[in-house]
């Protein structure tokens, strides 16, 4: 195989693999998974000193960090 | 350290003792820096000694800075993030010890054998082989604990910070590997196993994925993180951070050529080296934007919030340094820059901006909770040290653009009948301004770190303290 061809289709393989993770990660069906993902740095958060329930709904406050169960 | 700190389900211990080395290295290795920046201010600091000429501590410094800082902060973040995001403890507590221990070691080796003058001369690679051999060895228990912790996690996602952590890791170890490939000919002397233009290529394509993995994947996955952590809202998409991980992995992987313009590498590979360098702008600017939109809502946070303030000029310095660099990788600008203070300045905007400011951030959010509280001591020092870092980055790197293209000017100039217009040295006498302006931005810098030590100090003296009654009840 001649270089120039050898240069193009390596070039077109790479697009393709391109192109196939960014409809991979932007298609629908990934959409549900990806908002888990996203959330995990604050899913492991300490609930500590914070018996009063209704405040841990609202999720803007559930992402307060309260800190880490040290004690 | 006091067992009250220990953490149920996490392995904290591993994590705050590379934390506190993180600091105790930044000051070390900041401090060469601005040491070895007098010395090309003053050349009497030479002190007219082997040992301690520019020629041996400056890969001091650069080994300081980026494996002793940035490897400990690196270690340190990943080894929180993983457990955190994973939700799991490290896969061994005797393993990740080791990889403490061994670590340090490794830096205090360098610190003995570089002014011994001991040195392979391959840059950021400059460490004999008997220590090359122990970086493996601690390489691989690193990959171990953090990849089988990773492997052991109780979520079923693995958070993206851990996909650029895995990366850096995994491609440090063939870096390594492959360019310290060297015959060894006493106990501390050895010859590359590659020969001219190949041994240079070998060189730049480890030293240029030393700049993208180490001290880019790596310290993405700590932005990805930690800044969504300070500014208490999830990354701005999840999407293109995936996007982001694979085109940014694979690119950087082709840049290094442009490190060896006009070299005895043949044009294609300098010309391949251009193009990979110019296409890294997209998927950098691409993360950069991504760590920034994740502010969206939340930009009010930095008027009173420091530590946000550092990761998100980190940031800034992030998106200004990959878009210089790429400019820097076209053979034209390359003609002009290249041996110039420019690069230098250019280091210095990814390593002062980017990784020291996105490191100190990180740490400023992980310390107070390594040590069981949420606030540092002191929030007022942190924004001290937030202003020493921006005006000691600013001025480093403004000075090094200036004195760059001075030079490049000066060497480049010729006369009508084809001689040049000026010696050498008298663009190095042109030069001594800049080299003055860099050492005061440089003791900005450093100042702040000692600011920060003072700051960390307090603030597990005043945790421990509020703790004791605490105990006592117990």
């Amino acid at each position: 195989m001649d270089i120039g061809t050898f240069r193009g289709i390596t070039t077109l393989l790479i697009m393709i693999a391109f192109l196939g993770i960014v409809f991979w990660a932007y298609s629908k069906r990934r959409k549900k998974d990806f908002d888990e993902a996203k959330n995990l740095p604050f899913a492991d958060e300490d609930k500590r000193d914070r018996h009063d329930a209704g405040h841990s709904k609202d999720s803007a406050h559930s992402r307060h960090d309260e800190g880490d169960k040290n004690s | 350290m006091s067992t009250a700190f220990e953490h149920p389900t996490y392995n904290y211990k591993v994590v705050r003792q590379f934390a506190i080395m993180t600091v105790v290295w930044g000051i070390v290795g900041m401090g060469l820096g601005v040491f070895i920046a007098a010395q090309l201010v003053w050349p009497e600091l030479n002190f007219g000694l082997p040992w301690t000429s520019f020629g041996r501590l400056r890969p001091l410094h650069t080994n300081a800075v980026i494996f002793a800082f940035g490897g400990s902060a690196l270690m340190a973040t990943s080894y929180y993030i993983v457990q955190r995001t994973c939700q799991t403890r490290l896969i061994s507590d005797k393993l990740a010890a080791f990889t403490f221990w061994g670590w340090q070691l490794v830096i205090v080796l360098a610190a003995i054998t570089l002014p011994l003058g001991l040195t392979t001369s391959k840059e950021y690679a400059e460490l004999e082989w008997p220590i090359d051999i122990l970086i493996t060895v601690v390489w691989v228990a690193y990959a171990i604990v953090f990849l089988g912790t990773i492997y052991k996690r109780k979520t079923s996602h693995i958070y993206v910070a851990n996909w650029f952590y895995a990366a850096f890791i995994l491609t440090v170890a063939v870096l390594h590997v492959v360019n310290s490939a060297e015959v060894p000919v006493s106990a501390m002397k050895s010859y590359s196993a590659y020969a001219g233009a190949i041994d240079a290529m070998a060189q730049w394509w480890y030293g240029h994925n030393a700049v993208g993995f180490f001290l880019t994947a790596g310290f993405l996955g700590m932005m990805y993180y930690f800044v969504p952590k300070q500014a208490e809202r999830p990354v701005y998409s999840y999407r293109l951070s995936i996007v982001h991980f694979w085109a940014l992995i694979t690119t950087y992987m082709w840049a290094g050529p442009h490190h060896l313009h006009y070299t005895a590498l043949p044009d294609w590979a300098q010309s391949l080296g251009m193009i990979m360098s110019i296409i890294l702008l997209a998927p950098s600017w691409g993360g950069m934007i991504n760590g920034m939109m994740t502010l969206s809502g939340a930009w009010h946070k930095l008027r009173t919030d420091p530590t946000l303030r550092f990761l998100v000029v980190a940031l800034s310095f992030y998106g200004m340094s990959t878009f210089e660099g790429p400019m820097m990788a076209v053979k034209t600008v390359n003609a002009l820059s290249h041996y110039t203070d420019w690069t230098i300045g250019h280091v210095h905007s990814g390593a002062l901006g980017w990784v020291a400011m996105i490191t100190i951030g990180s740490l400023y959010h992980l310390i107070p909770r390594l040590f069981g509280g949420t606030e540092m001591y002191s929030v007022k020092l942190i924004a001290v040290h937030f202003w020493l870092s921006t005006i000691g980055t600013v001025l480093y790197i403004t000075s090094m653009w200036v004195n760059g293209i001075l030079q490049g000017l000066m060497w480049r100039a010729v006369n009508a009948d084809g001689t040049l217009m000026y010696t050498f040295v008298e663009a190095l006498e042109a030069s001594h301004p800049g080299y003055i302006v860099r050492w005061i931005g440089g003791c900005f810098f450093a100042f702040g770190m000692l600011l920060m030590a003072y700051n960390v100090y307090m603030t597990t003296k005043s945790i421990a303290r509020e703790q004791e009654p605490v105990l006592q009840t117990a």
